[in-house]
């Protein structure tokens, strides 16, 4: 201290001897980088810019209150911190920011902290490749709201991204997001009261396995979109996850996507290539258990297929299922009697002008699981084109998709 | 530190002897300097007058940042150039230094420095202090209260928020790398604050080699002269298009709003969105032609809240003109597509 008050002094000795005429205070010392007992904001940020490759920013035990959002632009960095109910980091308070906190470095650990209230999303990351989210929470605390952020977790144009051991409460969107991405393993996470639990988008080869996902409007869900840099969604598993309950009304805002899932979904699969289902538990969601359907508003991309193909169900468990359907399907439900079957396709096998495609789909289940195509051929949605049939496809099941192995953990 | 008393020293005495010069040893260092007047781009520590060889210049169109006024000016080491290029940013030579403060006419707020160095574009804020004698380093950005009509006659008091070192990385990543935004040829092609024509002068000092008869040139987003289409795409292209294009932070998004895209549906027209959330207002599209107020591009850009108002950093403020500007254009759109 006294050696940096000295040349401080020399400084401003100097420029006054030279007569610049700036007779003002000493400029402010600059303190070096130090991890403070008491961990603000500003600090807090300051750790995870000025952290070397490799470094830990670990996170105290107690809440810390963020007028912005934090990001990460260093790789190879762990933010660790004391445990899920004992690192709270609270933004109520945001002022600036598309998200809580934001990540574009590779080889990231974020674990064992929670995320409150963000206004915009919770955590994202972007070109982040080999990253590990677990031991989290993201929530906003105030329950399913339209005013919420977007997505919980949100990993976005990245390769080899785990996720495990969340719990996301309550995006207005969906609480696991993997988007534009490719090998993916989403596990052992809680998602509930979100618009949709899980959400695999646009990505190729995830295994989404052993999450409680519950208390949502839609469970599941394997997207491909239109219009976006990475297009052809393909090559999913959903296994050996407890699905039910998912009844929680749509808060989405309009024109988002999910705002278009029907309450009481389990799982949906949309426009996507060889997708496996097997293993769930599939209890009480009250629009359909399972959901094959087509992208339906007009697009031009020319990459884009929005067809469901090569999907095979097999080994899970239904139980009281598509009782009271919501949304679209409230309306096609009623032209049939008012209830839905377990598995529920919309039949649509052709888009534009041109021929139908087969689809193969495989249903390999037990005869006392109840399925129905409704048979409506191509978009947009025509309900003179109902022609439900409640006959399985007979698609033939091709190579069983290999488990997905991340490079950076097991 | 030792380096810190060197620098300073160096500049002091520069200053002491013949026409002070930048010093390039402090601006091609490994750390960041601790205060703005380390780099001696300017003559005194208060940072209003550049020494020479630092250039002021201006772009046609600026990035609209709460009203500030900014200053900017580009240094380029002597004896190197700066490559042309057409339609990218302008390939200035390791060494270089955009300098751009933000002010509300005496009053500066920060200063921002990009520096070419040997691996790469380094971004660094620099806040001043209320005395307004010197700039100080601030990797984690501040915030600073604004009083009502200080930013313009109307503006409520606000907190302004000098973005992070993370933030600065933000708006300016390209791909990988970090990069300039503004000074494109087609953005200064036109009589900067030296009063004749920038294209011509950077020639001139020799900066500048290579120069095309014509280089391209930008419309003035608020020229009543351009056509509506060409302002609009000219106000989006600066204040968007850093994020919103393929090597930007706003890839994933598959909304484009550079100069050079041609595809509407990559402009937003009939675009539904991909993660907006609440920030889709009750739109559908980002744009539906004819109808504004069912887009969320202009729902977003006449939003100051946090996860709805794009951009999503730099601004605090709704830019009404550019709102209206937007909203015109997209009201002008045939809506029968």
């Amino acid at each position: 201290m006294l050696k940096r008050a000295m040349i401080s002094a020399m400084g401003l000795t100097l420029l006054t001897a030279c007569g610049s005429g700036n007779e003002t205070d000493t400029p402010a010392p600059i303190d070096a980088a130090q991890t403070p007992d008491v961990l603000d904001a500003t600090a807090l940020q300051a750790l995870l810019i000025e952290v070397e490759e490799g470094g830990i920013v670990e996170l105290p035990e107690g809440t810390i209150e963020l007028v912005d959002g934090l990001s990460l632009d260093v790789n190879g960095v762990t933010i660790r911190g004391a445990g899920q109910d004992k690192t709270i980091l609270d933004f109520s308070g945001q002022q600036g920011a598309g998200e809580g906190l934001l990540i574009t470095s590779d080889d990231v650990i974020v674990e064992g902290f929670t995320m409150r209230d963000t206004k915009g999303d919770g955590i994202k990351s972007k070109g982040a490749d080999r990253i590990i989210y677990r031991d989290l929470t993201v929530e906003w605390s105030g329950g399913p709201d339209e005013n919420n952020g977007a997505y919980g977790v949100y990993p976005v144009e990245s390769t080899d991204i785990l996720v495990e051991r969340v719990t996301v409460r309550a995006a207005s969107d969906a609480g696991i997001y993997v988007g534009q991405s490719d090998n993916i393993i989403v596990r052992d996470n809680v998602a509930e009261y979100n618009v949709a639990g899980i959400e695999i988008e646009n990505s190729t080869r995830a295994d989404v396995y052993n999450n409680v996902v519950t208390k949502n409007a839609g469970g599941l869900l394997v997207f491909d979109l239109p219009d976006l840099p990475k297009v052809g969604g393909n090559s999913t598993r959903l296994f050996n996850n407890r699905i039910f309950d998912n009844n929680t009304r749509n808060f989405a805002p309009p024109g988002n996507i999910v705002a278009s899932v029907p309450s009481g979904t389990g799982i949906i699969v949309q426009a996507n290539d060889k997708v496996e289902i097997f293993g769930n538990e599939l209890t009480d969601n009250r629009t359909a258990h399972v959901l094959l359907v087509a992208y339906s508003p007009e697009f031009e991309d020319e990459r884009y297929n929005p067809l469901v193909r090569n999907v095979l169900i097999t080994g899970n468990t239904y139980e009281n299922g598509g009782y009271e359907p919501q949304g679209d399907l409230q309306m096609l439900a009623m032209l049939m009697g008012g209830s839905l079957p377990d598995i529920v396709a919309d039949g649509v096998d052709r888009w534009h002008d041109k021929d139908p495609v087969d689809l193969n789909l495989v249903i390999d289940e037990p005869e006392s699981v109840s399925y129905v195509s409704l048979g409506l051929g191509a978009y947009p949605l025509d309900p003179s084109n109902l022609s439900p049939s409640d006959e399985r496809p007979n698609g033939t099941p091709g190579e069983r998709l290999q488990a997905v192995t991340l490079s950076h953990s097991e | 530190m030792k380096r810190i008393l060197i620098g300073a020293l160096t500049v002091v005495l520069a200053a002491c002897g013949r026409a002070p010069l930048p010093d390039l040893e402090t601006i091609l260092a490994d750390k960041p300097a601790p205060a703005l007047s380390d780099y001696g781009l300017f003559m005194d520590p208060t940072g209003r007058v550049p020494v020479d060889g630092v250039l002021k210049y201006d772009l046609i169109n600026p990035l609209f940042s709460d009203h500030t006024d900014k200053h900017r000016y580009a240094y380029v080491p002597a004896g190197t150039r700066v490559g042309y290029t057409e339609s990218d940013v302008l390939a200035f030579p390791v060494g270089s230094v955009l300098v751009k403060t933000f002010a509300y006419g005496d009053r500066y707020l920060e200063t921002r420095l990009l520096i070419h160095k040997a691996d790469g574009w380094e971004a660094l804020p620099y806040v001043w202090n209320t005395e307004q004698t010197e700039a100080i380093y601030a990797p984690v950005g501040k915030r600073i209260e604004i009083a009502a009509g200080l930013a313009a006659k109307d503006a409520p008091g606000f907190t302004y928020a000098v973005p992070n070192k993370n933030q600065c990385k933000t708006c300016h990543q390209n791909g990988d790398a970090v990069s300039p935004i503004g000074p494109k040829v087609r953005n200064l092609n036109h009589p900067g604050p030296q009063g004749v024509n920038q294209i011509a002068d950077w020639a001139e000092r020799g900066w500048l080699s290579d120069v095309p008869v014509a280089p391209p040139r930008m419309a003035q987003a608020f020229d009543p002269n351009a056509s509506l289409t060409e302002q609009a795409r000219a106000y989006l292209d600066i204040n968007c298009a850093h994020c919103h294009k393929a090597s930007g932070s706003a890839s994933n998004s598959g909304l484009w709003l550079d100069w050079e895209i041609e595809d509407a549906v990559k402009l937003g027209v009939g675009k539904h969105p991909t993660a907006a959330g609440r920030g889709s207002g009750s739109a559908l599209v980002v744009i539906e032609p004819g109808d504004p107020e069912q887009s969320i591009l202009a729902y977003r850009m006449a939003s100051a809240e946090a996860g709805v108002a794009m951009p999503e950093l730099g601004r605090a403020l709704i830019h009404d003109e550019g709102v209206a500007l937007i909203e015109a254009w997209i009201r002008e759109m045939d809506s029968d597509r």
